[in-house]
């Protein structure tokens, strides 16, 4: 069963158990964005503040599986305080990990550097379970749509 | 009631004899789809191999037997659920969800216009849902729902009420969620009182408990042949003889008519009229096949199976996990079948799921196509447990190693 505790790693359920950055931001000012995935019923709201091209504040709420729900924790835990350029950096990243690298990525082919992820190569494992890829990006889609409404 | 041996049905099924990491398999997600026994996969090879042509259509000899073996499968399946007329009122579809699709567009948006009034329940698939509200937002119908008790069962204290004035009643035979089976026979006349038609999702019921249609009471049955010891890509609508005589066509094509001209055309008799294009005939093979072989088995012996492992299932969760562990589903095993839903306390449904494959356990998490049922609920997904004529209590066992694992790992 190594490849389960690979996908459940302690960083994992402890995000799960205790998300950082859970709740709702008042809108406005916030920006507010529902993610869903379909085919496993996780439904995620997230809201942002943006301000002079860095994200202020950033919360995730909703509910899922213990994948979807870390990794929108550590997605907050890596986004919060950034600039716009390196969360999508960052988010370029992550997918490339999951091997769905976005279209218009200019690294799309380069090898990853997993220790550049920080505390997001916890999720590394799941790439072994295809069906989950979509939990643990289901934040990340959230976030970029919420960018791309806000033109940010 | 003569009992068979599941220990035999499961040799009976090749899709039993592998193992999934290194275990044997305990398939717990029949209501999903089932797993097909030899006979099936053979009628269909074997009708490939030797009889497959198109139907309808050439005069040679194994297309007469082609269109034999197809005519006969809808002969079977109709004497299977006891339609008066099985060679008018058999429609062969892709899935229930079609058939469902086919009755809502060539009945439903001929017949009904605003303001019209169809009562579906809060237990219903997607399948039953989404067909009407696409016909509320093109039509304006106007939809009404019987509620869920807190016991999972059909709220039917309001039930004249919301029937008063209703064109149609599409139910639930069987929950797929809850393992819920109404008392279609005691709406279908609440309904025939009101003037409504009466319509059922039969996909969880037909293949677990024996199923006639005139003892039901109901105009329309919907059904898919994989959720019955069948293959996929057919599914079935029967309707009786004069209401699908009085529907127009659904899909048009070759098959489906008398005639064409340039400007118009004359649709065929049914059940013809409704099957446009070269039908699964295949499929057709193997859910008669099936059929023979549920038969073989009786079905009041595949129903009492169903439920005794239903017992022993809500027995054990109960006693090994108590609280810990939340059944949806009725807990006596009366009027219901062989399906339940667990929520555990701190493990989402996915993840429950996916510790229960390293046991080799197969259940679906999720929201079994019924996200308003789940909404009702008040859980955004569950772990349904659902079994068939080859489970066995070892099966079960499997599942309650897996769940405490999952408790240990996420508690």
């Amino acid at each position: 069963m190594d490849d389960l505790e690979d996908l459940y790693r302690e960083i994992i359920l402890d995000h799960y158990r205790s998300p950082r950055n859970r709740g709702e931001l008042p809108t406005p000012p916030a920006h507010r964005t529902e993610g869903y995935n379909p085919l496993c019923g996780d439904e995620i709201v997230l809201t942002i503040v943006v301000a002079d091209d860095v994200i202020e504040d950033v919360r995730v709420d909703g509910h899922g599986c213990s994948i979807s729900q870390s990794s929108a924790s550590l997605m907050t835990g890596v986004v919060k305080g950034k600039s716009l350029d390196d969360a999508k950096v960052a988010m370029r990243s992550f997918k490339r990990m999951m091997t769905v690298a976005e279209e218009d990525d200019p690294d799309a082919d380069e090898p990853i550097d997993v220790r550049k992820l920080g505390e997001l190569a916890a999720l590394q494992g799941v790439v072994k379970f295809p069906v989950r890829i979509k939990c643990a990006t289901l934040a990340w889609n959230t976030l970029a749509q919420a960018l791309v409404e806000m033109d940010a | 009631m003569k009992r068979f041996d599941p220990e035999r049905v499961r040799r009976d099924v090749p899709e039993l004899q592998r193992t999934v990491h290194g275990l044997e398999m305990a398939y717990l997600d029949s209501a999903a789809s089932s797993l097909a026994p030899r006979s099936v996969i053979e009628a269909m090879s074997r009708y490939y191999e030797r009889t497959h042509t198109n139907v309808h259509r050439g005069v040679y000899q194994i297309a007469e037997e082609a269109t034999e073996a197809y005519e006969l499968a809808r002969r079977s399946v109709g004497s299977f659920i006891g339609a008066p007329h099985p060679d008018k009122e058999i429609v062969f579809t892709k899935n229930a969800t079609e058939s469902f699709n086919l009755f809502a567009r060539a009945w439903g948006a001929s017949v009904l216009g605003e303001g019209d009034v169809v009562v579906l329940t809060e237990m219903e698939h997607h399948a039953n849902i989404v067909p009407w509200l696409q016909l509320k937002e093109e039509r304006g119908i106007e939809l009404r729902y019987l509620g869920v008790t807190d016991q999972f069962r059909l709220d039917l204290t309001r039930l004249d009420e919301t029937l008063a004035g209703a064109s149609l009643v599409s139910i639930t035979a069987m929950s797929n969620v809850l393992g819920t089976i109404p008392p279609i026979r005691t709406i279908a006349d609440a309904a025939h009182a009101a003037g409504a038609l009466i319509a059922i999702d039969a996909a969880q019921l037909v293949g677990h408990a024996p199923m006639d249609v005139v003892d039901l009471g109901v105009d329309v049955a919907c059904f898919s042949a994989h959720k019955m010891l069948g293959p996929t890509g057919i599914g079935v609508l029967w309707a009786r003889a004069e209401l699908l005589a009085s529907m127009p066509p659904f899909l048009g094509g070759g098959g489906m008519i008398l005639d064409v001209r340039l400007d118009s055309f004359k649709p065929a008799d049914a059940p013809h009229r409704f099957e446009a294009g070269t039908p699964p005939i295949a499929e057709a093979v193997g859910l008669a096949a099936a059929v023979r072989y549920l038969r073989s088995l009786g079905m009041d012996a595949v129903a009492a199976h169903d439920l005794e492992l239903t017992g022993y299932a809500l027995e054990r969760l109960g006693s090994q996990f108590g609280d810990k562990v939340r059944v949806y589903s009725p807990q006596d095993l009366v009027d219901r079948g062989g399906v339940l839903s667990i929520e555990l306390e701190g493990v989402h449904a996915h993840d429950l799921a996916q510790v229960l494959d390293r046991h080799g356990v197969c259940v679906r998490p999720g929201h079994h196509c019924a996200k308003p049922l789940m909404r009702r609920l008040g859980v955004p997904a569950t772990a349904r447990v659902s079994f068939g004529p080859y489970s066995v209590e070892r099966d079960v066992d499997s599942l309650l190693s897996g769940i405490e694992h999952a408790l240990g790992m996420f508690g």
